[in-house]
């Protein structure tokens, strides 16, 4: 029997390791140096570690394959045997101090490598964590140079960049395994993360300390694009609101200003200024929306106003009383604000 | 030392004359168990020690084994709490986007089974194993201060209740067993849950803190003559380190939790940084206990593996002195690596490689541990029951959660995992792969002491494998979901993320984990009332608990045993040599030295006593009103003071004159 | 299993004083528990402290006069618990009776003087979290003191009733004894740090 339960526990393990490796959001897919330093050290530690376990699991195993002695006095035992032991004792805790500090040292480096990724990052990108969406704003020396948007990081691939990240309510962590390790939003606290992707791609993150009721969430994106496709978006993004185009949108626009949305919500060019909300300016450019729960579409962006609270229940996103024509003519609007 | 020098009072202390000078009261004597036939003594002790029949007796018990089995229980109870609760999350989690539990409910679920298993389950239940077996193996009557201990049970069982009924009532916390600020903080975290989770903190550390006391104070003085420290079981070693990691550990989260329901309830700010508090300070405190918890709750386990290993391999733990040290180490280490659960707060570099060297430095003290326990095992060509397996599925899991632990004590490395289900994985190897495991080879291995009868060998069999099948496959399958970037306390994933197969292969074991606890259940009910027989020792084994009867009648021995090597039982396999000389008429014990365990005074033991329920009421009674208002404090303070005088003021028991 | 019987007990004493004695370990144990929690909230307030830039965050130091005088009379007390302590370990009834009404005289004394204390700290504690900090570190002491004078009290009547004359009894006193001598250990860097610390720069 106990073959047998080995054997399906092995099989079973091998399965689990060759089945998935999505990659979308995995450490084990590096796309970026830190990732890929962090990678070959988890790499290296699952070998050694392995090792060391397959040899305990030896000594362990193998003096039951001998054959049984007749029962004796247990307190009488042979001396030269537990000198004997008390070498292999001795030595076997050596070997395992040696492997520790080589480790400590291993990791030590690997942070100093780390370390030096961001040293001439020219972009500092910071993150504001909220509950349940990411605040993203380019600092810029000259003030309408700064950008702010939300959930979604567009980088230059290639180049290192500096994220600050903090919070003004609880705890988060920025997470974005292909790229790099995570770092908390602590408020009362800056941190700084660099990392840089190798490729151009999207790398799906997601926040790592639990924040609440929308933990789970609470995604972002980092879009890393060659350095002109970056500078065009940029350009792109500081740009006020398009106009609405259609007369349903025009009413979306009209209507959009005379209700609660103005509160919270900002769309750059119109006298909505509320800043406790993700930026809409440009929010039909973003492939998500509530950082990643929905994709961008009009019928998501529709289901999102009229229902927050069942998408995502207990997101500070309120119900606004809107019937059928004015939920129209707000998505409308909406959809246009590329 | 041999017995024969005991019995002639070489290797005894010089008797100090009994101090009767000054204004004493005459000393009554009564009779003495010397020259007292076996059948009278039994009967004597017998009435002296017994707990007496009825609801108050009941109520009023300070019998360490009756506390304990009520520990023991209770504490069960918890464990299928927190086991319910983890396959309501599994299922939830069984594939993506389910709908099944909504966040709120889930939240509560995580944090319930987190609390649960760490304050409800995990640490009652080493002390309560420790509670019975310590004054056992050490041989004494009782466990020191027993009214204290049954006074802890109360406080525990209130706090148990208080949690899971405010579960009940939706009103459980729902922001992690560690409930970080601001989350959980006056602005972040509103309504009472957060209250909840302290005060459940407050009730649970003091009876955790009792116990400790009354653990080392046993161990220390209550020792039978002739037990040297050199000469102290490695499982009560552990329980005497164990109670000294509590001690200096517990405090920090009182600390902790007092902090932040006064930030909650009066409006300080410590946790608060916009008025010169700083959210990390929590962490810090919070860590400074949380990480010897961990070792509060592994090293009792590492001493019932050792009794384990050294009944069915037939000899002495190999390396006793390198035994005890690295338990005192691995003690004093385990105050110096908290930061390890901190390192993506954003810590300076250098100071995190320092935690780095520090947590992978004790690494040695339990590898020592580890290879010792292989070097018994080597020659000893040891008789498989199911409580040996039980270690064996211990040396499988925590070996590994060991190593996966070295790992996450490097800083870089950990950046990746840290929060992941890669962490989840960890600590369920390590916790219950290093706790559960042996304890539930314990129960296997002390249930006839317990009960008097075997626990069916069969059942036993069946309950390791699909317990060591199901757990594997629930927790092994968890490393790889972490590293593939799932985080923990996540109560939905979306579809693209492909983790759909995966987690759904992770329900499944945890079923069959579940299912194994189930078939627990039916072994422990079954054995107890038609398992056979168990007799006085039925492993053969070397120590103290063994040489009375199963179960122990309530004096625990008739005479008490004077101890010549640190397996007694082995070492005097013909006649036990014993002490006599106590009175039979009154609960007195032997209080020896703390280096050489000579005898030195014979003390009373406390009686019977209804207060330490009403103390337990009345603390009880406060800690839930001073959730609501901090006067509960002032109001609590003249219950609290009567029920504690009524507790220690003298009724005239000959317990209490002398 | 049989038996022999290896050692005598019956000479042994029926109580211990001191060391000798497990309460005194229980006492000593749980001095270490809650002088751990003494250290870790001390430890909170230095870590407070060496975050903040402009620690004690622009509020004037308090008045330490009081402060001053609870130490003092603290300091005093030393001197005849440990004349206590000695008639207990004699089991000498009238001077111990005499030692305890002193004990909670000069328990009551600095609890008097503590009352003032709480106003001289020039700040609430819902004021900030360096108000929160002393308040707090003030308040965990005056739990033990009130806690101490309580026990002590009792223990003085207890010593007038019949039950007084037992070697356990005067056991207590001598724990009592030393448990005031931990209240007053605390207090000492407790009182440095909200007194002196914030005017230290």
């Amino acid at each position: 029997m106990n073959r047998l339960v080995c054997s399906v526990c092995c099989g079973a393990a091998c399965m689990l390791l060759l089945a998935g490796c999505s990659g979308w959001q995995s450490a084990l897919d590096p796309k970026g140096p830190a990732a890929g330093e962090l990678a070959w050290l988890i790499w290296f530690f699952t070998a050694l570690c392995t090792v060391v376990w397959l040899l305990v699991m030896a000594v362990l195993i193998l003096p039951l394959a001998r054959r049984p002695a007749p029962v004796g006095d247990p307190l009488v035992l042979d001396a030269a045997a537990e000198r004997g032991k008390m070498r292999i004792v001795v030595a076997a805790l050596a070997a395992t101090a040696l492997i520790l500090v080589g480790l400590t040292l291993l990791s030590y480096f690997a942070n100093r490598t780390l370390a030096a990724i961001g040293s001439d990052a020219a972009l500092t990108i910071r993150v504001t964590g909220h509950q349940w969406w990411w605040e993203v704003r380019y600092e810029n020396d000259q003030p309408n140079r700064i950008l702010t948007t939300a959930n979604e990081i567009h980088i230059p691939a290639g180049e290192p960049v500096r994220l600050v990240v903090t919070s003004t309510d609880v705890i988060h962590s920025f997470w974005v395994p292909n790229l790099s390790g995570k770092l908390d939003l602590i408020p009362g606290h800056e941190n700084v993360l660099d990392l840089k992707a190798d490729k151009p791609g999207v790398y799906r993150g997601q926040c790592a300390e639990f924040c609440g009721a929308q933990h789970a969430n609470m995604s972002t994106f980092i879009i890393a694009e060659p350095r002109p496709v970056f500078d065009a978006w940029l350009k792109d993004q500081l740009r006020p609101a398009a106009a609405p185009v259609s007369t349903e949108a025009q009413t979306g626009h009209d209507l959009f200003l005379k209700r609660p949305c103005v509160m919270c919500h900002k769309i750059g060019g119109t006298i909505a200024g509320g800043t406790v909300a993700p930026d809409l300016t440009h929010i039909a450019s973003r492939r998500t929306l509530a950082a990643g729960t929905l994709a961008m579409s009009r019928g998501n962006l529709a289901a999102w106003i009229a229902d927050p609270q069942g998408i995502k229940p207990g997101a500070h996103m309120p119900v606004v009383g809107l019937n059928g024509d004015e939920l129209n003519a707000i998505v409308a609007y909406l959809e246009g604000l590329k | 030392m041999s017995s024969a020098d005991l019995a002639h009072g070489r290797d005894l202390a010089p008797q100090r004359a009994a101090a009767q000078k000054g204004d004493l009261a005459p000393e009554r004597d009564g009779p003495r168990d010397t020259g007292l036939d076996d059948a009278s003594l039994e009967r004597w002790l017998a009435r002296t020690w017994q707990t007496v029949p009825g609801i108050i007796g009941a109520l009023s018990s300070v019998d360490h084994k009756i506390v304990a089995r009520r520990y023991l229980i209770t504490a069960f109870v918890f464990l299928c709490l927190g086991g319910l609760s983890a396959v309501a999350m599994r299922i939830q989690l069984s594939g993506p986007e389910r709908g099944l539990i909504g966040p709120d409910r889930y939240n509560q679920l995580f944090t319930m089974h987190g609390v649960t298993m760490m304050f409800l389950f995990a640490v009652p239940i080493v002390q309560a194993t420790g509670i019975y077996l310590v004054p056992l193996m050490v041989g004494t009557r009782n466990i020191a201060f027993p009214r204290l201990n049954a006074f802890s049970f109360w406080i525990y069982l209130s706090g148990g209740l208080f949690a899971w009924v405010s579960f009940a009532l939706d009103m459980a916390p729902d922001v992690g067993w560690f409930s970080y600020v601001p989350l959980s903080g006056p602005e972040f975290g509103p309504g009472k849950r957060s209250d909840v989770w302290a005060q459940m903190i407050t009730y649970t550390e003091v009876s955790s803190l009792a116990v400790a006391v009354a653990t080392i104070v046993t161990v220390l003085k209550q020792r039978a003559p002739g037990m040297s420290l050199d000469k102290i079981p490695l499982y009560v070693w552990a329980m005497l380190v164990t109670s000294f990691v509590i001690v200096f550990a517990m405090p920090a989260v009182m600390i902790t939790s007092t902090f932040l329901i006064l930030d909650r309830l009066v409006g300080t700010h410590i946790f608060n940084p916009a008025e010169g508090g700083d959210v990390l300070l929590f962490q810090h405190l919070f860590w400074f206990f949380g990480h010897p918890e961990v070792y509060i709750i592994f090293l009792p386990a590492t001493g019932m593996v050792s009794s384990i290993i050294a009944a069915f391999a037939r000899r002495p733990v190999f390396g006793y002195l390198g035994m005890v040290l690295s338990l005192i180490s691995v003690g004093f280490l385990s105050f110096g690596l908290w930061v390890h659960h901190m390192f993506a707060t954003g810590l300076p570099k250098l100071g995190a490689s320092f935690f780095t060297a520090s947590s992978m430095l004790i690494a040695i003290p339990n590898g020592l541990q580890i290879f010792c326990w292989l070097a018994t095992l080597w020659d000893g060509r040891p008789i498989i029951r199911t409580p040996l397996l039980f270690v064996f599925g211990f040396f499988f899991t925590f070996v590994a959660g060991g190593l996966t632990g070295v790992m996450l004590a490097s800083v870089p490395l950990d950046l990746q995992v840290h929060d992941t289900y890669f962490v989840t994985a960890h600590f369920h190897y390590v916790l219950i792969g290093g706790s559960v495991f042996p304890l539930l080879g314990a129960t296997y291995f002390w249930f006839p002491k317990i009960t008097g009868r075997m626990m069916s060998e069969r059942l036993g069999r069946w309950h390791f494998w699909l317990a060591f099948i199901g757990f594997n496959a629930a927790f092994f399958p968890m490393h790889i979901v972490g590293l593939w970037g799932m985080p923990r306390r996540v109560y939905t994933y979306p579809v693209e993320l492909g983790w759909g197969n995966i987690n759904l292969f992770i329900t499944a074991g945890a079923v069959v984990l579940f299912l194994s606890f189930v078939l627990f259940t039916i072994n422990l009910v079954y054995s107890a009332s038609r398992g056979a027989p168990a007799g006085d020792n039925p492993w053969n084994a070397g120590t103290l608990e063994w040489a009375t009867s199963s179960p122990p009648p309530s004096y625990n021995f008739a005479r008490i045993p004077v101890v010549t090597h640190s397996e007694p039982l082995w070492a005097e396999r013909d006649t036990l040599p014993v002490a006599t000389g106590l009175r039979v008429d009154v609960r007195e014990l032997v209080i020896s030295t703390v280096a050489e365990a000579y005898p030195d005074v014979r003390e009373k033991s406390a009686t019977p006593s209804i207060w330490p329920l009403f103390a337990a009421l009345a603390v009880g009674a406060t800690f839930l009103y001073s959730i609501f208002s901090p006067w509960a404090v002032v109001w609590g303070a003249g219950p609290i003071a009567i029920t504690l005088i009524g507790w220690f003021w003298p009724k005239g028991d000959p317990e209490d004159e002398e | 299993m049989k038996q022999r019987p290896a050692a005598d007990l019956s000479k042994l004493p029926t109580f211990g004083i001191g060391p000798r004695s497990p309460t005194w370990w229980g006492t000593l144990a749980f001095m270490a528990l809650e002088g751990t929690g003494f250290a870790l909230a001390a430890g909170a307030y230095l870590y407070l402290a060496y975050l903040s830039p402009e620690w004690p965050l622009g509020v004037p130091p308090p008045n330490h006069w009081p402060g001053t005088i609870v130490t003092l009379l603290l300091l005093a007390s030393v001197v005849p618990n440990h004349i206590l302590n000695r008639y207990a370990e004699a089991c000498a009834m009238v001077p111990v009776r005499i030692g305890l009404i002193v004990m909670t005289l000069l328990g009551i004394a600095p609890l008097v003087v503590r009352w003032f204390e709480f106003p001289a700290l020039n700040i609430y504690w819902d004021t900030n979290a360096y108000g929160s900090m002393l308040w707090v570190l003030l308040g965990l002491h005056t739990t033990h003191l009130i806690t101490d004078v309580g026990d002590t009290l009792v223990l003085t009547v207890l010593m007038f009733t019949r039950h007084g004359y037992s070697g356990r009894r005067f056991g207590d006193v001598g724990d009592n004894v030393f448990y005031w001598d931990f209240v007053v250990a605390t207090w000492i860097p407790i009182y440095l740090l909200i007194y002196w610390m914030p005017r230290l720069d």
